[in-house]
C-alpha cells in the first residue's frame, strides 16, 4: 500500500489522556525533592532492582548482540509499519477476532466504551496497560457508568490510593509498605482491620480482594506487549497471574496496543522474551507470558477486539532520528538506572510515560511545545542508553528534541541571547580574551558567587563558584 | 611527539592549574606541546541546551584550528566526546557534508589525556608523586561516551605516595549536565548531595576526576559544605612530583580553598 505525505501526523490530542503534566518538571521535580519518604522508597527501589537486573544480564554472554536484534527488529518494523499493521489485521480477523483502529485517545475511548456497553456490563477488570494510562480510559469508562477495577497489584494500590502511577513496571514504586497498608485499611472494601504491612499478608489482601472480581467481571481490557503480523498472536508478559486471568476468564476481551507494538514474525518473540524480563524484572524468564490468536471456541473469551492506538505515534514516526523512541519495549531499565527519575519519581514528569523515556517520547508524542520542559530533565549522564535491552539513544534525543524546542520558538529569549552572544565572542578569539579577563570580575558577584541574579543564582543554591585564576592559560602561555 | 593541546574553555578561563599541569607532563614525558591559539570552545554547551545553529561556526572553528595536527590532547572527557560525538552531527544537521567529514578526521586524531597516556604513549607510570588521600569520580563522559575504564585508575595506581581509595557509587552522575544545573537546579543539587555524602564517606582529602566542568560542580558543593576536601584535577596528580609538589600552579597566587 501506498500513501501519500500530506503533511505531518496529528499529534495527541490535549484534555484527553494522561501525556501532559500541570507543570513544568522543574517545578514538579522541586516539590518531590523534598519529600524524604519518596527519596528513600525511590531510592532502595531503583537500587534493589538495579543490582537484580545488572547481575541476571552479566550472565548472558550474547547480552549486547541480543540488543543489537532488538534494536534491528524494531528499525524493521517502523521501516514497514502500515504493512505489518495489515497483516496483523488479516491474520487477527481471520482468527476469529475484530480489529478497531483508533487515531487518538478520543477515537480509542470511545470504541472501548462502546464495547464494553454492547455487553451490557458496568464493570470491567483491566491488566495493567500503558497505552489505557496514556489515554485515559478509566475515566472514559467511569463517565459511562462502567466501573475499571484494576488487577495488578501495585495499579490496584494506585487505584485505591487515588494516586497516579509513577513508574512504567511499578506504578506504586514511590510507596512503601507501611503507606500500601493505610491506603488497603482506608479503601479496600472487606478488608481485614488486623491487616499488617508484611508483603506475603498485603499481597494475600489483594487477592481475596481480586478473586472475586476475576469470577464476576465478564469483560477484561488488556494492553499488549507484543503483537505479531503473520499469526494475528497477541502476547502480554506479567508477573502476578492477574493478566492470565483477565486473559481467559471474562466473555469478552478488549485489548488497547500501540501500533508500535507489532513484531514480524514469531520467531522474533525469542530475542525480546530474553531481552524483556532480564532488563525490567530483572528475572530470567518472564513468569506468566499470554498468547492468543484470535478466539478459540470452547476455551478462553468468546469475543476478542483489538484496538490499534495511533495517539501521535505517526508523527513520532515521521522524525527519523525521534523514531527511535518507538523501540520502546517498556522495560522501565532507563527509569531504574536514572539519577533524575531515582531522585524526583515519576510524577514529576506529568506524562504516565516518567524517566529518560518518558523525557524523548512524551513530547514527540504531545508535540515538543506541551512538554518543553521534559528533554532539559536529564544531565545527559547516558547511563540509561547504555541499559536500554532495544538501545535507544536516549541522550541523543534528548538533545535532537532541545534543538527542536530552540528551533519552535519564535522570539528571543534572555538565553537565546546569552546563547548567541557566547557563541559571537567564542568565534571571535579577541572578544574571547575579553570575555575571559571579564570572568574574573566574578569577584564582584559577592563572596564565592551568592550575588549572581537568577538563572544563574540556579547554581549558587547549593553550590560556590570557583574563585577566578589570576590568569587565564592563554595568557599564561603567552607570557612562558 | 607533537602534540596540539585542546585546553577546552573551562580550563583555558577557569581552570588554567588543570591545563598547565597537561602542558608540564607531556613535556616532561618528552614530547613537544602546541597551543593553537585560536582554539576558543568546542561548542557542547551550545550543542546540549539546543542552540546547534550557534555551535556551527564553533564545530567550524575547531575543525579549522586542529585539522593540521597529527595528534590532539585534551584533559576532559566530555569535550572530547563532543568532537567525536557531536562535531559531525552538527555540521550534517546543517548540510556541510565536507565540514562533517573533516570533524570526523580531527575527532580521530583527537584523545582525552588518559587515553592518550595509556593507549598512544603506553605508559601508566608517569613518574609522579602525590602523598595524598585520592578518591577517583569518573565522569559520565569519560565513562559513557568514551570508555575510558580504568584508565585513570591505572594512572593513579602508579603515583607514588597516592593512597588512593574507592568512591562508593562512583558511576552514578555528580548532577551537573551543564545547563541542567541551572536549569534543574534543584534536581542537579539533589544529585551532587549524594555524591558528596559518598566523596565524604571516603575520608579522602582530594576528589579527582578528567573533567574540570564535573570537577566544579562537586568542588563548588565541598566549598560550601567547607568540607576541607579538595577537588583537583587527574592532570594536576600526574604532573606533580617530589621537586614541584603539590602545589605548582604557576596561574594562580593565592592556593584554593
Amino acid at each position: 500500500m501506498s500513501r501519500t505525505f500530506l503533511g505531518m501526523p496529528a499529534t495527541a490530542p490535549r484534555g484527553v489522556g494522561h501525556l501532559r503534566g500541570d507543570e513544568p518538571f522543574p517545578a514538579a521535580a522541586r516539590r518531590a525533592l523534598a519529600d524524604p519518604q519518596l527519596r528513600r522508597n525511590l531510592g532502595h527501589a531503583t537500587t534493589t532492582i538495579r543490582a537484580r537486573s545488572g547481575a541476571v544480564i552479566r550472565e548472558l554472554p550474547d547480552w549486547e548482540q541480543l540488543r543489537a536484534a532488538g534494536s534491528a527488529i524494531k528499525a524493521d518494523v517502523l521501516a514497514r509499519l502500515p504493512e505489518l499493521l495489515e497483516q496483523l489485521e488479516a491474520a487477527v480477523t481471520a482468527a476469529g477476532g475484530t480489529v478497531h483502529w483508533a487515531a487518538d485517545a478520543v477515537e480509542a475511548n470511545r470504541i472501548v466504551t462502546d464495547l464494553v456497553a454492547a455487553t451490557g456490563s458496568d464493570r470491567v477488570m483491566k491488566v495493567k496497560s500503558m497505552a489505557t494510562q496514556e489515554i485515559g480510559l478509566n475515566e472514559a469508562l467511569a463517565a459511562a457508568g462502567i466501573t475499571a477495577v484494576e488487577t495488578d497489584l501495585a495499579e490496584l494500590i494506585v487505584q485505591l490510593g487515588e494516586d497516579r502511577p509513577s513508574h512504567i513496571l511499578v506504578p506504586a514504586i514511590h510507596r512503601n509498605r507501611a503507606e500500601i497498608r493505610e491506603i488497603f485499611l482506608r479503601a479496600m472494601p472487606g478488608v481485614d482491620p488486623a491487616l499488617t504491612d508484611e508483603p506475603a499478608a498485603l499481597a494475600a489482601a489483594a487477592r481475596r480482594y481480586l478473586r472475586q472480581t476475576f469470577l464476576t467481571t465478564p469483560v477484561a481490557v488488556s494492553g499488549a506487549n507484543f503483537a505479531v503480523a503473520e499469526t494475528g498472536t497477541i502476547a502480554v508478559v506479567e508477573s502476578e497471574g492477574n493478566g492470565r486471568m483477565c486473559l481467559t476468564l471474562p466473555e469478552t476481551l478488549i485489548t488497547v496496543m500501540g501500533v508500535e507494538k507489532v513484531v514480524p514474525t514469531w520467531r522474533d518473540l525469542e530475542v525480546f522474551l530474553q531481552l524483556l524480563p532480564r532488563a525490567s524484572t530483572g528475572e530470567r524468564m518472564n513468569p506468566y507470558t499470554s498468547m492468543w490468536t484470535g478466539v478459540t471456541p470452547g476455551d478462553g473469551p468468546r469475543a476478542f477486539h483489538l484496538v490499534l492506538l495511533d495517539n501521535g505515534r505517526s508523527a513520532v514516526l515521521a522524525d527519523r532520528v525521534g523514531r527511535q523512541a518507538l523501540h520502546c519495549i517498556r522495560c522501565s531499565a532507563c527509569l531504574n538506572v536514572c539519577p533524575v527519575y531515582e531522585r524526583t519519581g515519576g510524577h514529576a514528569y506529568g506524562s504516565v510515560y516518567p524517566g529518560p523515556i518518558g523525557a524523548v517520547l512524551s513530547p514527540q508524542l504531545t508535540g515538543v511545545e506541551d512538554n518543553a520542559s521534559l528533554p532539559y530533565a536529564s544531565s545527559l549522564c547516558g547511563a540509561c542508553y547504555d541499559a536500554c535491552p532495544v538501545k535507544i539513544n536516549i541522550p541523543e534525543l534528548l538533545v535532537h528534541l532541545r534543538a527542536a524546542h530552540v528551533a519552535a520558538r519564535r522570539r528571543p529569549t534572555a538565553e537565546s541571547v546569552a546563547m548567541a552572544a557566547a557563541a559571537y565572542a567564542m568565534d571571535h578569539p579577541a572578544w574571547y580574551a575579553a570575555v575571559q579577563r571579564a570572568a574574573r570580575l566574578t569577584r564582584l558577584a559577592g563572596r564565592r558567587g551568592r550575588g549572581l541574579p537568577p538563572p544563574l543564582s540556579g547554581w549558587t543554591i547549593g553550590r560556590d563558584l570557583p574563585e577566578p585564576p589570576a590568569q587565564s592559560f592563554r595568557d599564561w602561555w603567552a607570557r612562558r | 611527539m607533537r602534540v596540539a593541546l585542546m585546553v577546552t574553555c573551562l580550563a583555558d578561563t577557569l581552570f588554567p592549574a588543570a591545563a598547565t599541569a597537561t602542558v608540564r607532563l607531556l613535556e616532561r614525558l618528552g614530547h613537544e606541546v602546541v597551543f593553537p591559539a585560536k582554539q576558543t570552545c568546542c561548542g557542547q554547551m551550545h550543542v546540549n541546551t539546543g542552540y546547534l545553529a550557534d555551535a556551527l561556526p564553533l564545530v567550524r572553528r575547531h575543525v579549522r584550528t586542529f585539522d593540521p595536527y597529527d595528534v590532539v590532547v585534551a584533559p576532559s572527557g566530555s569535550c572530547v566526546g563532543s568532537v567525536r560525538h557531536q562535531h559531525a552531527m552538527v555540521a550534517r544537521r546543517a548540510g556541510d557534508e565536507r565540514l562533517a567529514s573533516r570533524a570526523e578526521s580531527v575527532a580521530r586524531r583527537t584523545h582525552e589525556l588518559s587515553e592518550f597516556l595509556v593507549d598512544v604513549l603506553g605508559v601508566t607510570d608517569v613518574g609522579a608523586y602525590y602523598p595524598h588521600r585520592v578518591t577517583y569520580h569518573p565522569t559520565c563522559h569519560s565513562l559513557r561516551m568514551l570508555r575510558v575504564g580504568d584508565r585513570p585508575l591505572r594512572l593513579l595506581r602508579q603515583v607514588r605516595g597516592l593512597d588512593l581509595v574507592e568512591l562508593p557509587q562512583a558511576e552514578q552522575c555528580c548532577g551537573f549536565g551543564g545547563t541542567f544545573a541551572v536549569k534543574n537546579a534543584d534536581t542537579s543539587t539533589a544529585m551532587l548531595a549524594d555524591k558528596l555524602r559518598h566523596v565524604l564517606a571516603t575520608g579522602a582529602e582530594v576528589c579527582t576526576a578528567g573533567d574540570s566542568s564535573c570537577l566544579m560542580h562537586i568542588g563548588g558543593g565541598l566549598s560550601r559544605l567547607r568540607a576541607g576536601v579538595r577537588t583537583v584535577h587527574l592532570a594536576e596528580i600526574l604532573a606533580a612530583t617530589e621537586e614541584t609538589g603539590a602545589a605548582a600552579d604557576p596561574t594562580r597566587t593565592a592556593a584554593r580553598a
